[in-house]
């Protein structure tokens, strides 16, 4: 019975980017269907009824939310090609919390950093750094966060690095400058294709994030 | 003897930071009663936090933390899933991967969704507190439905989402109490059979922190997001 696997996404979604690389990683082939968010199809209305939103992994017509689920989902159901979770249940609860972490810290304060300014975007910005800086701590001497090969954390939280030139742009900062290991770590993952394929060129980015700020009267 | 002093010496050492009110806390404990568990409980007092909790858990320094021989685990549902991964006996969650994303999804929903929205009618006002109160509503119709033809989330059995969504067991019907308003009513039938169901389980029963005391510590709470003008 061949495997049906479809993925309702949205070009310029970290969230999406996570489930992308997983797939990549596995070579799971499955198709893509890139959503108009002001427009949502039928099929993610009927797939995601409670949150109405991407990525929807559809697999052999049933759907799977969320993209940290989405990406442990995959990792569980191809499990003997390249794993992103450690088999060690505490290294798994490591890999877990940094993964909430990222979900917690850097995509709101990421945003903060170009949806706000004065007082509010300055705050948004240490907090961005800081979290950074404890990711670099987590991170260490090892090449990846899942230590010799790609893992869990890394999927997380490389999807951002597309965003990264967004915020400095919009912020008027450096993230290389505070956090020059992750940097370099983000670099590292975006030379596996896996990663590369996965994200989109950081000027595009950019550029929709200006007409984002236009159409919301932003500055 | 010697064999029983043998197993001392090998015994597991579970501890679990957390205070005698946190939710979080309390999913923790009943996932490790659960599983029949031995573990030692620490209450923590907030305003004076313990310098073994900040050594636990530097990120966040919240409650509740696990330590399990020496090694720390923080957030609850890490924690949970931590639990189900090392004590395999009454598993939280199920084998098959679609329905363990299942599970883990309306999980997240009550952490990033109903909690949230609930916390909003009780700490809001005004037009803040409607919206809350109107969103709760939606994300209470979407519980209802997920708990169609089953006696638990988890099916027959209590399992993670239900473990999540214990709260609305012992501390809604508080919130009730202190704010006056009806929220969990004849409109979500199955939920209110669920929590019958989960409140008379043996090991829920008598786990949780006393009624009266939520009610004077929320009581407390509620005065001071809500001024006497």
């Amino acid at each position: 019975m061949a495997e049906e696997l479809v993925l309702l996404d949205f070009w310029l979604s970290a969230f999406g980017m996570r489930v992308r690389i997983a797939l990549a990683e596995k070579g799971i082939k499955y198709e893509y269907k890139e959503e108009d968010l002001r427009n949502k199809s039928a099929l993610l209305l009927q797939m995601n009824p409670v949150h109405k939103k991407t990525p929807v992994l559809i697999h052999n017509g049933k759907p799977v939310c969320e993209s940290l689920i989405q990406v442990q989902y995959i990792d569980e159901v191809w499990h003997h090609k390249s794993p992103l979770l450690p088999s060690d249940p505490y290294q798994r609860a490591i890999a877990r919390f940094w993964a909430d972490f990222v979900d917690k810290k850097i995509f709101e304060l990421g945003t903060k950093t170009w949806q706000t300014k004065g007082e509010e975007q300055e705050t948004a910005k240490k907090g961005f750094i800081e979290s950074l800086k404890l990711l670099e701590g987590e991170l260490g001497d090892k090449p990846y966060f899942g230590g010799e090969n790609l893992g869990y954390v890394d999927v997380v939280l490389v999807p951002f690095y597309s965003w990264f030139y967004a915020y400095e742009k919009c912020g008027n900062f450096s993230i290389e400058a505070e956090c020059p290991k992750l940097i370099a770590w983000a670099k590292r993952c975006m030379q596996m294709e896996s990663v590369s394929k996965s994200l989109p060129d950081q000027e595009k980015v950019y550029g929709f994030v200006l007409h984002l700020k236009k159409m919301y009267g932003i500055e | 003897m010697v064999e029983v002093e043998i197993a001392k010496s090998m015994a597991e050492e579970v501890k679990l930071f957390k205070t005698w009110s946190t939710p979080f806390g309390l999913r923790v404990v009943w996932a490790l009663k659960l599983k029949g568990i031995p573990y030692e409980a620490i209450d923590e007092d907030l305003s004076n936090k313990s310098a073994l909790l900040l050594q636990y858990n530097p990120v966040y320094k919240k409650v509740p933390v696990l330590v399990h021989n020496g090694k720390p685990i923080s957030e609850s549902l890490v924690i949970l899933e931590y639990i189900d991964e090392t004590w395999k006996q009454n598993p939280l969650l199920p084998q098959d991967p679609l329905e363990k994303a299942r599970e883990r999804f309306w999980a997240k929903f009550n952490d990033e969704k109903l909690l949230q929205s609930i916390w909003g009618v009780f700490a809001k006002e005004g037009k803040e507190r409607e919206e809350a109160m109107a969103a709760s509503m939606e994300n209470l119709k979407f519980v209802e439905e997920e708990l169609k033809g089953k006696k638990f989330f988890g099916g027959e059995k209590i399992g993670l989402a239900d473990i999540t969504f214990g709260w609305l067991a012992n501390l809604i019907c508080v919130f009730e109490e202190v704010t006056g308003l009806k929220m969990i009513d004849e409109r979500f039938p199955l939920l209110l059979a669920w929590i019958q169901e989960f409140s008379q389980h043996p090991i829920i029963k008598d786990a949780g922190p006393p009624h009266d005391k939520l009610v004077i510590k929320y009581q407390a709470l509620y005065e001071k997001f809500h001024p006497a003008k």
